[in-house]
């Protein structure tokens, strides 16, 4: 393992290494940095935010000392403002924007966005109030990033909010899908208290389908908005996914945050297959995890790749090798069923395919073995198909058909927003698009319930 | 390497540089680890008779972030025997004969006090004296520095007592805290000064704390006003400064003091007519080594402009500082904005739209991407715009040629005078 690894990483103290990863700024360095922005008019930054968080306004109130007018600034325009700060491919939106890219180098925005939500967080502040009840009820599916937004906004306009949440806690991927050491699940639980405290009610380890009925849901209230993200990573349907030692990416990562670490990874070797950035995490925590070897598989290059650039860089940090233009051909077991090697197969980058990327290409007879001890899978993340079905909304491969406009389905009475609608050429996967279109449907919802008349007659 | 020595009314010294009577010139210590660094001379902080201080004296008004902007103090003059200040000053001139030691004095407005401690200090080799008028207070509450240069004849009257026991160079340290501060300097010329040091501290209260509601700084839960200086200040002492100088009855030379933090101060203050200067708050905040860097950098733009001596500097641009009277009503000077520097902060656009002339149009190129115009015929050219434009050359303030020739307002009043009823010969 690098040098670098063994500066990161305690291999006596594992659960040390789920710590959050970097220390937010100081009050020091966050006031040098408020006050190097330069409180541009028109700012592009703002712009570039997908909830047009006013940034210039709460950097200006981190500098002048103001902070729980920051905290409500950013939290106003972006419901999960805390866990954005944490997730964002801020180089790609705020700081890509900021004009000092132009001058000298920009403002650390993710940074002092953190800080003025971190100081909500600890002095504990309650930061908006629900509206007066209008004594319609809206049911959110799906207590993530885009329910929670919905939730929010709806219950500040007066609605009487119920989500529906399968698993446990609420907060969807900001809970369990985002690795501690990036986004500890104490940010996301408080956002959720956040969206609780204007009276939403948050009705957890309740799966819609099972826990409660399709039509219980659409039945007892007036709008129903669904919300449920994502599934499971689907299987590769190479020989031997079956084996003990093979994860799913997605579990894998939320076992981290939801149970006592463990050491079943200890000077284990890891393959992880797939290059976004779940595929990131699984690797960066398996290395926390005590893994002796990382390897990520991707059958097509660097440049396809879709983890961002500061998640890249973060995993090759940790140690994580990168071996491109390698797809797995079948894992290989033991007697005892434990996974033990994983044969690949070398490909090349052939015609472009309907998404515009490179189709990669199989070269024949350039098998090879990697002896490994765990595979994890990060190819993506299945549908919840039968649920779309249950509510008999259209849809393409579990991507739930939307008026772009109101996020209203073919059914006039369901809305949908979040990783829901993300794909075939719609919607946006990033955490903070999830919370936009969440405050959108609420808005939407607003509109069809405030108007007499109303399309639902 | 050009010549850096002044002579300030006889007083020498090795360069213009020197602390101002102030903490820093406390005691022989601190002079001599000052000359030691390079610091050209020193006014002995204030004596007269030792007084009782208080404890929270300084404070300090930080802006965005950056450490003091401006300072602030309540501390008195020295509060250490005359005799031990007297032994500490001989010692310290006689290991560095070369470099000026001004004793700084404030007695009360008698005239045996001020026979009496001129004989005293100038038994021990000073180099000059500084007469202290401006301390606005505490001693100004006892009829001393402030309070007595306030009233121009008691200026003129104590000037003239230690003029009449003196043989050494007497320089009067003027206040600010007056209305028009070149009356106070003529009546110290008129009391036989031989040259004038400005500015002294001007009353201020540095903030007040909104937790507590104390005053910054406060003792035990009180508060009085104290002096301020620093680098917020520097625009008063050098309007000061320049208005002594051009003024023809102050024919004395200036020591210039307020603000000064480096050597671009001082080339400042020494064109608009200082011989030399003081400098108290930037030692404070940074130590003597400061002084380092404002005589290297002093000496390189020296070279760079060709001059030989420092002295060669003072009072150049006297001759440009005037009355609003005097300024061309017929120039114009109009913002130009360079879109291919300008990184579209849109600063200029918004300042200028609310608070200056609405000529800058925030406009969108073919791409969409914001370009920033200045309409010139609309623009009155007041530089608001590259004031807060953060990038350098992205803005410039551009000369237009007037058709009309030179016509300053007192000459505007003047053909008029001459001529009701002709044409305005003013462009508007």
């Amino acid at each position: 393992m690098s040098s670098v690894n063994q500066l990161r990483v305690s291999l006596d103290h594992l659960h040390e290494n789920f710590q959050e990863a970097y220390p937010g700024l100081t009050k020091q360095e966050a006031i040098e940095e408020a006050n190097r922005c330069l409180y541009c008019y028109d700012a592009p930054c703002i712009n570039a935010c997908p909830t047009g968080i006013n940034i210039p306004s709460f950097i200006k109130k981190i500098a002048s000392g103001n902070l729980k007018g920051s905290a409500k600034a950013i939290m106003e325009a972006n419901p999960i403002g805390a866990s954005c700060a944490r997730v964002c491919p801020t180089e790609e939106l705020c700081e890509g924007a900021c004009v000092l890219n132009h001058s000298t180098k920009p403002i650390r925005i993710g940074n002092l966005q953190r800080y003025a939500t971190d100081w909500a967080i600890k002095n504990e502040q309650v930061l908006f109030e629900a509206g007066k009840r209008n004594g319609k009820t809206v049911a959110i599916v799906g207590g993530g990033p885009a329910g929670l937004a919905a939730a929010r906004e709806l219950a500040r306009l007066g609605y009487e909010v119920t989500i529906f949440e399968a698993e446990e806690k609420a907060g969807g991927l900001n809970t369990y899908g985002i690795v501690s050491f990036r986004l500890p699940k104490e940010v996301s639980y408080w956002e959720v208290n956040q969206v609780k405290s204007l009276h939403v009610n948050i009705r957890t380890s309740t799966r819609v389908g099972q826990d409660i009925s399709v039509d219980e849901i659409m039945n007892e209230h007036d709008m129903v908005l669904l919300a449920i993200g994502m599934s499971k990573v689907p299987d590769i349907g190479i020989s031997g996914e079956e084996l003990s030692g093979v994860y799913d990416a997605i579990e894998f990562v939320k076992e981290t945050k939801t149970k006592p670490i463990s050491n079943r990874l200890l000077g284990k070797r890891v393959a992880v297959i797939g290059a976004g950035n779940t595929a990131i995490d699984a690797a960066t925590c398996s290395v926390r995890l005590g893994a002796d070897n990382v390897k990520i598989l991707y059958r097509r290059t660097m440049s396809e790749m879709t983890a961002y650039e500061f998640e890249y860089e973060f995993a090759k940090q940790d140690g994580v090798e990168f071996r491109w233009l390698t797809a797995p051909k079948r894992i290989i077991g033991d007697e005892e069923g434990n996974v033990k090697a994983i044969e690949c197969i070398k490909m090349a980058l052939g015609e472009q395919g309907e998404d515009g990327r490179c189709r990669p290409v199989p070269i024949e007879g350039s098998e090879f073995t990697l002896e490994v001890d765990a595979v994890i899978k990060a190819i993506g993340q299945s549908r919840y198909v039968e649920l779309i079905e249950q509510f008999e909304l259209e849809h393409m491969d579990g991507v739930v058909k939307i008026d772009p406009g109101t996020f209203q389905t073919s059914n006039k009475k369901v809305f949908a927003c979040g990783d829901v609608i993300f794909g075939k050429g719609q919607g946006e996967a990033m955490v903070v698009s999830a919370a936009q279109q969440g405050k959108e449907s609420a808005y939407a919802i607003h509109q069809v319930l405030s108007n007499p008349v109303s399309e639902l007659a | 390497m050009a010549e850096l020595r002044i002579n300030l009314a006889g007083i020498e010294s090795p360069n213009p540089f020197w602390l101002a009577s102030a903490p820093p010139t406390n005691s022989g210590y601190q002079v001599q680890r000052a000359f030691e660094a390079g610091w050209g001379g020193a006014v002995w902080k204030t004596l007269g008779d030792p007084i009782l201080n208080v404890s929270s004296r300084f404070a300090a008004v930080h802006f965005n972030g950056q450490k003091v902007a401006g300072f602030n103090n309540i501390e008195l003059i020295t509060d250490r025997p005359l005799e031990v200040n007297l032994r500490e000053i001989y010692e310290t001139k006689k290991r560095f004969p070369n470099h000026a030691i001004i004793a700084s004095l404030m007695v009360e407005p008698k005239q045996e006090k001020w026979h009496e401690i001129v004989k005293r200090v100038e038994d021990v080799g000073v180099d000059g004296l500084e007469l202290n008028f401006g301390c606005p207070h505490g001693m100004a509450e006892r009829g001393m520095g402030a309070a007595s240069g306030q009233v121009p004849e008691l200026v003129e009257k104590q000037t003239y007592w230690a003029k009449e026991m003196a043989k050494t160079p007497v320089i009067v340290k003027l206040t600010p805290n007056i209305t028009d501060i070149t009356v106070t300097a003529e009546a110290a010329v008129n009391g036989g000064a031989d040259a004038i040091s400005m500015i002294n501290t001007i009353n201020s209260l540095a903030g007040v704390d909104i937790d507590t509601w104390n005053t910054i700084p406060h003792v035990a839960g009180k508060g009085a006003h104290g002096g301020y200086c620093g680098p917020a200040v520097k625009p008063i002492a050098l309007n000061m400064v320049g208005e002594c100088a051009r003024n023809s009855r102050i024919n004395v030379p200036i020591s210039g003091i307020g603000g000064i933090s480096n050597w671009k101060d001082a080339v400042e203050f020494m064109l608009m007519g200082a011989t030399g200067v003081q400098v108290c708050t930037a030692a404070m905040h940074h130590g003597f080594r400061i002084v380092e860097d404002m005589i290297d950098g002093l000496n390189n733009y020296l070279d760079e402009k060709g001059l030989t001596s420092v002295m060669d500097l003072v009072g150049k641009s006297v001759p440009k500082y005037s009355d609003w009277g005097e300024l061309d009503l017929n120039y114009k000077v109009v913002a130009r904005i360079n879109n291919d520097v300008c990184i579209k902060c849109n600063k200029c656009h918004i300042s200028c739209e609310d608070t200056s002339h609405q000529c800058i149009d925030l406009l969108k190129d073919a791409n969409g991407n914001s370009q920033l115009k200045v309409r010139e015929e609309d623009c009155v050219g007041c530089n608001l715009c590259s004031i807060v434009c953060p990038v350098e050359g992205a803005i410039e303030m551009l000369e237009v040629p007037s058709e009309l020739p030179p016509m300053t307002w007192n000459e505007h009043q003047a053909v008029i005078g001459a001529a009701s009823g002709a044409i305005d010969p003013v462009a508007k």
